[in-house]
């Protein structure tokens, strides 16, 4: 018996679509034989996850159509609810001079508590780092906008999919490997945008939420794929003080947006030194932006910023994307895909207009959709 | 009594994948969740995600042969919703005071549990297909996941027959145990 006859006996045996003889027969072999035995059990668990599987995939599809139709047959009205925003400055404009003596006496107790805070729970950054992907009503508006605009455009978003969230991203390989931030892919499938609105079917090969990083492949006969990468990843770390700029999508109107600023620290929030401190005025959609500097090297990728500190954000260094090569080549899954960084010098010109002409067609806007 | 009895029917065409049942329960229920959210630091999005995640954890419970539930659907809907939120907030490092809310709730950590449990196997599915390529993907999803027939697979590929068909279906599958178990422990 080769192998597939095997698989397809088992496979058989345990769907109950063997006649009582035949049964009788595998049994005994089964008996027999404690690999083919092994083999039973092994597959028995893989069909009983296959079946979770299917039954999950098939419910959140009825799920989400269900609760889309409804929504769109005016069920339920988002704006509706109390907000809770309005409410905190109604009690604040009504509490203001009680809350200012309180604070003074407060301040001395809270800068003491924050220090303990921070002195034992570095990670605790939820409320002063934002995420830098767009919102997700944003998108969706600027999606019915586009839809009136450009009827004759289909787009590549599955029907009945709703964009969840988006960011930015960019080529670290011309056969259509991109990277982006773990955090803008909210979705179970994206689409990426080049600056000419041109959608491509991607799908999701890697996502850390560690590191922040992940790696889409785009896999869309549209696709061409490019000439080599215009700029290098850098492996050594930067330089304080360098002039660096970002190229992403922070707009809802996909227009390319380029912003300019300098290296401010080696290490980002709380002395992360996954990341660099950088200052730039940095908008949502930002996230997974590349960084650049003058010469023609890739040194971040743009991940959050400060939320009380205008112009301050983080950038993960680009040497996390070696290691994150090195992650797919070591797992068995991955390391197939032959991804491929750029270590050459790029020679290209130095003058700011004509590196971003250069570079901007290896900039994606990337959203994600359910 | 009556109100038990409708309980029940809903919780069986739920089980059977009936859209009627699934709206009658958006219908009844989402509101709820909608107004706890947003009253505690949510969005009309963040409500969506939750109350989605739990229909999802209540459909597979009512999938367990031996299934009960001790609560009314909405107290099981609502203890649900009340826990992912609760945990998303604190990832988000927002939450600090106990969460206001009137409704009555039950324990049901030991659901959520299975919920992550399974969410996680899940990913290791999704990845392994994912990563299969074409057309081994599509043939596979068609015959597991669409229940499509080895002749009608056979058309659709363009294979001469359904054994050509199936041969290359189980070679697809071999491929993808293979990664599926690969990172899957067993006996974890």
């Amino acid at each position: 018996m080769d192998d597939i006859q095997l698989q397809e006996a088992i496979e058989r045996y345990l769907t109950g679509d063997m006649s009582v003889e035949e049964r009788t027969q595998f049994e005994a072999i089964r008996k027999a034989t404690p690999e083919i035995d092994q083999m039973v059990i092994e597959h028995a668990m893989f069909l009983r996850e296959m079946d979770i599987y299917v039954n999950r995939k098939n419910f959140s599809k009825l799920n989400k159509q269900v609760f889309n139709q409804l929504l769109d047959a005016g069920t339920w009205a988002p704006e509706a609810a109390e907000s809770t925003s309005s409410r905190v400055i109604q009690l604040w404009t009504k509490y203001k001079k009680v809350t200012a003596i309180a604070a003074s006496v407060g301040g001395f107790i809270a800068l003491f508590t924050s220090a303990m805070m921070l002195f034992f729970f570095p990670s605790i950054n939820g409320n002063q780092i934002l995420e830098l992907s767009k919102a997700v009503e944003k998108i969706e508006r600027n999606q019915k906008v586009q839809g009136h605009l450009l009827n004759e455009v289909k787009t590549k978003v599955p029907e009945n999919a709703k964009l969840v969230s988006g960011g930015s991203g960019f080529l670290i390989d011309t056969k259509g490997f991109v990277i982006t931030n773990a955090h803008v892919l909210k979705g179970e499938g994206a689409i990426v945008v080049n600056s000419l609105g041109q959608e491509f079917k991607a799908t999701i090969v890697y996502s850390d939420k560690n590191s922040d990083l992940a790696l889409l492949k785009i896999e869309d006969e549209d696709y061409k794929q490019a000439k080599a990468l215009p700029f290098t990843i850098r492996k050594k770390s930067s330089d304080l003080g360098e002039d660096i700029f970002t190229l992403g999508f922070p707009r809802n109107d996909n227009d390319i947006v380029y912003g300019k600023g300098y290296l401010s620290a080696q290490t980002g929030f709380n002395g992360d030194s996954n990341t660099y401190q950088i200052q730039i005025s940095a908008n949502p959609g930002y996230s997974g932006a590349p960084v650049f500097n003058e010469k023609n090297e890739l040194i971040g990728i743009m991940s959050s910023r400060q939320k009380l500190a205008e112009g301050v954000a983080f950038a993960i260094k680009s040497d996390k994307l070696f290691d994150l090569v090195e992650t797919l080549e070591e797992n068995e899954l991955t390391k197939d895909l032959n991804v491929k960084l750029n270590k050459q010098k790029v020679k290209g010109s130095k003058n700011r207009k004509a590196q971003i002409n250069n570079f901007k067609n290896y900039i994606y806007s990337v959203r994600a959709f359910n | 009594m009556k109100a038990e009895l409708n309980e029940q029917a809903l919780l069986k065409g739920l089980a059977q994948n009936d859209s009627k049942a699934v709206e009658t329960l958006y219908k009844s229920h989402f509101s709820m969740i909608q107004h706890f959210v947003t009253n505690n630091n949510g969005s009309f999005d963040d409500a969506r995600d939750i109350f989605q995640e739990a229909m999802i954890t209540l459909y597979e419970k009512v999938q367990l042969e031996h299934f009960t539930l001790s609560c009314q659907i909405k107290t099981y809907l609502f203890s649900i919703c009340k826990n992912l939120w609760l945990k998303r907030l604190q990832q988000m490092g927002k939450y600090s005071a106990p969460l206001s809310s009137q409704e009555e709730t039950i324990s049901v950590e030991e659901d959520l549990d299975q919920f992550e449990k399974k969410d996680a196997a899940l990913a290791i599915m999704d990845r392994a297909l994912n990563s299969l390529g074409e057309p081994c993907k599509s043939l596979l999803e068609g015959y597991y996941l669409n229940k499509k027939g080895m002749q009608e697979l056979a058309s659709q590929f363009g294979y001469t027959n359904a054994d050509n068909a199936k041969n290359q279906k189980y070679k697809c599958l071999m491929r993808l145990k293979k990664l599926f178990f690969a990172q899957y422990n067993i006996g974890e």
